[in-house]
């Protein structure tokens, strides 16, 4: 866990690295919720999903199809929250 | 979880190899953390910029101190800071413990294999050590893969002997006087007689070691199922 580039490095993260923001938002523990792609039907933990910036957006992906399965953006005070891939955001006060 | 942010004091820190760094934080109210979790460290310049950043705890719960890995990556805008020029007694924020996936419990049992690349190997030093101090009975194998001999991290500890612990460093561009196998990257054969068995494997590194490192156990075998991945980009 040390990505410091602050910007697109061409490669990836994953959800691990989502534990941080997300927790700002849920009382249950994030990495280890269950997800199964609707497109390819993979499955598995949120840890293990494929994590793009530039920060400070992420995109959470399918592993084996990448398929969006959510993309935030944190900011201060504030996380924006879009699921599945639509467009639209919750806007979460975080602050 | 309800994530806290923890005002934070630096009170040590140690060399690991040319770029990573050991920090020893102190942080008022810590409720403890499990072996593999990490942090994110918040900094604020100051303009009010912010920037914030992931880094693993490298040794179990010790009261309110925790232990940071951290790699300097070059052009970083963070970590070349807390690397070697944040100064002992400064202040960070810090957001923890995090992540309950990439965990190994005290209480699990089974054999574990770690298989860390370059500074991966920090959140898996939480593991083993944690697995030492219970005494714990899983028998635990570290496959590291480093460039060069100067890139060991914990280098004592990790050769010091333990009958509980098999340690094997993989050098990918050079080798020490005496090592047999040339240098190279992981390979199936290095995988082979260590992740025979059941139990858990932990891969922690750059995201093309662990890609690379996951398929690799896939075709041996491994069932998916039993492999934990964290990639640092």
């Amino acid at each position: 866990m040390a990505q410091d580039t602050g910007r697109p490095s061409g490669t990836h993260q994953d959800g691990n690295r989502l534990a941080g923001p997300l927790s700002e938002i849920l009382r249950a523990e994030p990495t280890t919720a269950w997800w199964r792609c609707p497109d390819c039907g993979r499955s598995g933990p949120l840890a293990e999903l494929h994590v793009y910036g530039p920060e400070p957006g992420l995109t959470a992906r399918c592993p084996a199809c990448s398929r969006v399965a959510l993309r935030m953006v944190p900011e201060e005070g504030h996380l924006w929250l879009s699921l599945g891939g639509a467009t639209g955001a919750f806007r979460f006060r975080t602050a | 979880m309800a994530a806290h942010w923890f005002g934070a004091r630096l009170v040590e820190r140690r060399a690991q190899t040319a770029t990573g760094r050991t920090l020893v934080l102190d942080i008022p109210g810590w409720p403890g953390h499990l072996p593999g979790q990490h942090v994110d460290v918040r900094l604020t310049a100051d303009d009010g910029y912010q920037a914030v950043r992931s880094y693993s705890l490298a040794a179990p719960t010790d009261g309110e101190r925790v232990e940071l890995g951290v790699q300097a990556v070059r052009d970083g805008e963070v970590s070349p800071y807390l690397a070697d020029v944040l100064p002992t007694g400064a202040r960070v924020e810090l957001r923890g413990p995090l992540g309950q996936w990439f965990v190994w419990r005290t209480g699990q049992s089974g054999p574990v294999l770690l298989v860390a690349g370059g500074s991966g190997v920090v959140p898996v030093t939480a593991m083993l050590r944690a697995h030492r101090a219970a005494r714990s009975d899983s028998a635990f194998s570290l496959l590291y893969s480093v460039r060069d001999p100067d890139e060991i991290w914990y280098r004592e500890e990790l050769a010091a002997p333990d009958d509980r612990l098999d340690v094997r460093v993989l050098y990918t561009r050079r080798a020490p006087r005496g090592e047999v196998r040339p240098p190279g990257r992981i390979a199936a054969a290095d995988l082979g007689p260590a992740q025979a068995g059941p139990g858990t494997v932990y891969v922690c590194g750059p995201t093309g070691f662990v890609e690379s490192v996951a398929d690799l156990l896939v075709g041996l075998g491994r069932p998916a199922a039993d492999i934990r991945t964290e990639r640092f980009g």
